[in-house]
This record gives structure tokens, C-alpha cells and sequence, in this order.
């Protein structure tokens, strides 16, 4: 049967792995350097889908959308920052929970005002409409190929950019030290910008990308924020290593749990109940397994890596 | 500057009682049941209190024991009115005490397993944790269809408490009101208790505590199972109030404004969840009446109150904390 199928899971999962990553590796930035637990990092995303819909729009084209979407995140992110996160640093968590909170809740109605209660449709571009066959015999969308593709790119990049840069250098110096580095001359409040937008850059960006995939409205944001808290307490808080292996898994469990379970259920019980118990269970399975490590490891896979 | 904020304390609780029978006298039930709101979620914030204020446990996953509350309301009063049994002949129940028992046990036994693992964190994996596991028991009632599912679970008739009518408004609220004031009490026995100072000391320096032989981990544990079942008895007593359970009482949102109601109020204050909740509900019902978009406003409120008024707004007229 099956192994077209199984690849075919196998690839989603992997897509929406990568998706968290782009999410994940801004949260645990944020947190390593700064010690900021960003609730409205979900509000990026959306902030980034939005930007992506409405230039696609107006201009019909999908990589102008994606161009603005990287630049609304980014710009949306550097003014929060400005204007209050910048405040919180000092602030212990309860504070930074709360005010995060309240910036999920204006965000999300000012883009209600701005763009009104209904979905906005994103078009995936003609470039990459078509599909792939995969081994097997099955076909798969070439659009959800490239957001894999776009996902690695990015993760490479990450790393070049903090293991071989002078930006990445005095942003691992932040993370172990920042008194040392600002005593150095380091300008600290101009590099905790540039983190903040970049983290809100990459999660605009999956916004826009999956905002051609899924239907771009208010609110789509916090669920895929409370999987990227998933992944990176599997991960380890601040490693950005961490964030790739825990999305990865938790993209691959999600989705093969959905797929196998019922199916699974199915060789002992009638297919209906099968069906509901394996649904119920598979949409428990990510956090069973999130409890799990804990148990063994409390801080996560890479704790105190980068 | 104790002093000062007793006599507020004091002096809102009895508004919150004048104003809903006044109300009831001039034949307005909707300010009843506003105040009626107020008080449970007064309540569910009151033992979120003990794991967040006392002993500095930040849950951001409390919904889902408001939320399992609500559940054990709906569950046992449809099997009541279906006449099926639930498990192994056990039958449902209309009866409110039999309820409460039923949801404290439940919220105490979820919050047990819940922070058993959670516990072994501190910090941000613990409000993260915390978080995900109640978006575990979110997911479970959303996709398991027995009981509504997504759609929720309708509850036909108030359930009852002896010798009290409890589908006219203002009988609830006394009922609400008593377990509220209730709550607030055993908070102030439970502060002023050997395991309250334990539960404080655990926040301040658990190496202390742990060096004057009292294990911390122990003390949280409780801590968040005591919390976690008394959220769950106001959550119960929410779904009666709107005679409906679904999963939005086990929402992230959710969890989220029980937080806001504490921090609005003043954390690990005795009356900091009823000015919060009186606050919250009151600002809800007036901008909600003059924009649509309030949540924005609100939004805009909780920001100005985190950045500029710490301590909350008792802290505003009582003086600063002695919480720190």
C-alpha cells in the first residue's frame, strides 16, 4: 500500500517540521539573548501572512508578497521591540507573559480592524503549482517541496550566520555574557533590535508561506506558537540546534501519529470507533512525547547550546 | 499598609453583594448575572492565586482545570438527564454538592499529573509546559465526540442544591458568592498556615527551604493540586452559569485571562483576584458596549498597567507590596 503514502506523511511532516523550525529558532533566539519569553510571536506570523495575501493582491504577484511580508514582520517586530518589549528585559517572566499577552490581543483586533473578520485566500505562485512524482507513483505538490527546501536554506544560513559573522559572534556573546559585551563597546540595545526583528522576520516569513497552504486569518497565529513552545523545550531553551531537531519531530510525530493511529487502532476495533479513539490520541501523542523527554532530560535535548 | 488593603477587600465584597440584590430588587437579572461572572471567576483566579502568588508558580495552563470543571458539570448532569449510566453503572447526578466534590477531585487528580512533570521545571519551561499539557486536554475535547466535541455540551437545566431554587439568578449568585467568600477564606488560612509560609519560603529561596529539611519540590506539588482543584470547582460553577461547557473554558485565552485577573489585582494579594475579576468584567461589559473592537482597548490597558503600575492596582492604593 503504503509506502507512497507513508513518503507522503513522512514529507508532510517534514514540511510542517520545518515550519516550526523558522518559528522556534526566532523564540529561542529571542529567549537566549534577551531571557524573553515572546508570547506574541504567534502575532509575527500572522503579521507576515497578512502582509504576503494583501501585496499578492495588489500586485498579483506571490514574491513581491513574500518580500513585504518579510519587511512588515520585521519592521512590526523592531517597533514592538522599541516600544515595549525593551522595557521587560529586566522584568521577571510573570511581567513578560502578561504584556506579550495584551500585544497578542491588539494585534490580533487591529488586523480584525484593518482587514475584517473573513479569510484572506492566498494563491500559491505559478512557478511552483504543479507537482512532483515521488517513488511509489504518487504525486506530491512541488509548493510544499519548496517550503522543505526553504526551511534547510534557512537553517543553514542560521548557522552561518551565528557560527561565522560578526553579528552571530556578538549575538553568542549576548547569550553568555552581555554586561562583558556592552562593557566592550557592543551597542546592546541596537543588537537586541536587530535580534527581535530577525526572529519576527523568520516568522513572518513562514507565515506568508503558509499562508498559501491554509487560510490566512486573525488568530492563526497561537496555535503553531504553542507548538513552536513544543519544540523548543524538547529542544532546549536558547539552542538553535535544538529548535531544528525538535521541530523536526515533532513535524514527523504529529503527522504519523494522525496517520498510523487510527489505523493502528483499526486492526482491533471497528474502523469508526478506530477512527475517533486514534484522533483523539493522535492529537495528545506530540505532547505525550514532549512529557516524556522531560522526564529524562528537564532542560531539553541541547540545553546550553547554541 | 495591610490595613488599607482590608478594608478594600472588605468593602468590594460587600458592593459585590449590595449591587446584585439591589439589581434583583429593580428587576435587572443581567447585572445579576454580571456579578454572578464576577464572583467564579474571582474564584478560579483565587486558586490559581495559591500556585501563582503564594508560591510563584507561573501556570499559564490553569484553563484546563476551569475547563475539566466545566466538563464534570456537563458530563454528569447529561447522564442525569439521559439516564445512561457513565462508567460501570455509576449514574449522573443533577446535585450541585455531589458536582463539586466530582470536579474537585478531577481538577486535583489533572493538576497531580500535570505538575508532577511540569514541577521538575522552573521558570519559562514551566510556563511553557504548563501551557502545552492544557492544550493537550484542549485538543482531547475537541476531537473526542462523545460529549459535543468541538460544539460544546448543552447543560438543559441548572443543576440543583437542596432546598435553594437555583434557576432564578440571584439564588445562584448567593450560592457563587458563599463558595467565593469561601475561597478567599481558606487563601488567608491556607497564607497564614506552616504549609503557607513553606509555599512562600519555596518561592523566595527554595535552597533555604530545602536546607531547613522541607523538600520544595512536596510543598509546589500540593500547592498546584490544592489551585488546581479549586479552579476546577469554579469551573463548574461557570458552566452552570451558562448552562453550557465547551472547549473555549479550556482555551490558552482562557488561561491567559485568569492571569491578567491576578496581575490586574494585585499577585499574591487575598483580594487582588476579586478587584481583577470585578475590573476585568466591568471594563468587558463598558467597552464592549461602546466599540466592538474592546479587546484592542483592553489590550492597550493591561499594557499601561504591566509597564507603569506594578504591583497592580491595589498596589495603586494600598501602597507597594510587601510580595517580592
Amino acid at each position: 500500500m503504503q509506502l507512497a503514502l507513508v513518503i507522503e506523511q513522512l514529507l508532510n511532516g517534514l514540511q510542517l517540521g520545518v515550519m516550526l523550525f523558522l518559528m522556534a529558532a526566532g523564540l529561542t533566539l529571542i529567549f537566549g539573548v534577551m531571557g524573553l519569553i515572546n508570547l506574541a510571536h504567534g502575532s509575527l506570523y500572522m503579521v507576515g501572512a497578512f502582509a504576503c495575501a494583501a501585496v499578492a493582491a495588489w500586485t498579483g504577484s506571490f514574491w513581491l508578497g513574500l518580500v513585504a511580508s518579510l519587511a512588515a514582520a520585521a519592521a512590526a517586530g523592531a517597533v514592538v521591540e522599541l516600544l515595549v518589549v525593551r522595557r521587560l528585559y529586566g522584568r521577571d517572566h510573570l511581567d513578560q507573559v502578561l504584556a506579550t499577552f495584551a500585544l497578542i490581543l491588539v494585534f490580533s483586533e487591529g488586523t480584525r480592524w484593518l482587514f475584517g473578520s473573513f479569510p484572506l485566500y492566498l494563491d500559491i505562485p505559478p512557478l511552483l503549482s504543479g507537482a512532483v512524482s515521488l517513488p511509489g507513483g504518487s504525486q506530491y505538490p512541488l509548493y510544499r517541496l519548496a517550503i522543505i527546501g526553504v526551511g534547510i536554506l534557512v537553517a543553514v544560513g542560521l548557522y552561518l550566520l551565528i557560527s561565522r559573522t560578526r553579528l552571530g559572534m556578538r549575538i553568542r556573546a549576548g547569550e553568555s555574557d552581555r554586561e562583558m559585551i556592552a562593557a566592550l563597546g557592543v551597542d546592546v540595545a541596537t543588537l537586541y533590535t536587530l535580534v527581535f526583528a530577525l526572529g519576527a522576520a523568520l516568522a513572518g516569513l513562514a507565515g506568508a508561506m503558509v499562508g498559501a497552504i491554509q487560510s490566512v486569518q486573525v488568530g492563526m497565529g497561537e496555535p503553531v506558537l504553542i507548538l513552536a513552545f513544543v519544540v523548543i523545550v524538547i529542544g532546549g531553551i536558547g539552542s538553535i540546534r535544538g529548535a531544528l531537531v525538535g521541530a523536526l519531530l515533532v513535524g514527523v510525530v504529529d503527522t504519523l501519529g494522525r496517520f498510523l493511529l487510527p489505523q493502528l487502532f483499526g486492526l482491533f476495533m471497528a474502523p469508526s470507533q478506530a477512527g475517533l479513539v486514534g484522533g483523539a490520541l493522535a492529537s495528545m501523542l506530540i505532547y505525550v512525547v514532549m512529557a516524556l523527554i522531560l522526564a529524562f532530560r528537564p532542560r531539553g535535548l541541547f540545553a546550553g547550546e547554541v | 499598609m495591610r490595613g488599607r488593603e482590608t478594608i478594600i477587600g472588605i468593602a468590594l465584597m460587600a458592593l459585590l453583594l449590595v449591587v446584585p440584590a439591589v439589581a434583583s430588587q429593580a428587576g435587572e437579572p443581567f447585572y445579576v448575572t454580571l456579578a454572578t461572572r464576577i464572583a467564579i471567576l474571582a474564584l478560579a483566579a483565587t486558586g490559581l492565586n495559591i500556585a501563582l502568588g503564594l508560591g510563584g508558580l507561573v501556570s499559564f495552563g490553569h484553563a484546563a482545570f476551569f475547563g475539566v470543571g466545566g466538563y464534570v458539570a456537563g458530563i454528569l448532569a447529561a447522564h442525569a438527564m439521559s439516564m445512561e449510566p457513565i462508567l460501570l453503572g455509576i449514574p449522573g447526578t443533577k446535585q450541585m454538592l455531589v458536582i463539586w466534590l466530582v470536579a474537585l477531585a478531577a481538577g486535583g487528580l489533572l493538576a497531580l499529573a500535570i505538575g508532577a512533570i511540569s514541577l521538575r521545571t522552573t521558570g519559562v519551561y514551566f510556563i511553557m509546559i504548563t501551557l502545552a499539557f492544557a492544550q493537550m486536554v484542549y485538543y482531547f475535547a475537541v476531537s473526542w465526540p462523545a460529549y459535543g466535541g468541538e460544539d460544546g455540551l448543552p447543560i438543559l437545566l441548572r443543576n440543583q442544591f437542596p432546598g435553594v431554587n437555583t434557576l432564578k439568578p440571584l439564588p445562584f449568585f448567593l450560592i457563587c458568592y458563599v463558595l467565593l467568600a469561601a475561597g478567599l477564606a481558606f487563601f488567608a488560612l491556607l497564607r497564614g498556615s506552616r504549609f503557607g509560609a513553606a509555599l512562600q519560603a519555596s518561592r523566595q529561596n527554595d535552597t533555604r527551604l530545602a536546607a531547613v529539611g522541607i523538600a520544595p519540590y512536596r510543598v509546589r506539588l500540593a500547592a498546584f493540586v490544592i489551585s488546581g482543584a479549586i479552579t476546577a470547582l469554579a469551573g463548574a460553577l461557570f458552566a452552570d452559569l451558562n448552562r453550557f461547557v465547551s472547549p473555549s473554558m479550556l482555551s490558552w485565552q482562557m488561561s491567559g485571562e485568569l492571569i491578567v485577573l491576578i496581575i490586574l489585582g494585585g499577585v499574591g494579594r487575598l483580594s487582588g483576584p476579586v478587584v481583577g475579576a470585578i475590573v476585568y468584567v466591568v471594563l468587558e461589559y463598558v467597552l464592549g458596549g461602546i466599540t466592538e473592537r474592546w479587546q484592542l482597548f483592553l489590550g492597550l490597558v493591561l499594557l499601561v498597567v504591566v509597564l507603569f503600575a506594578r504591583g497592580g492596582l491595589i498596589g495603586l492604593v494600598a501602597g507597594r507590596a510587601r510580595h517580592g
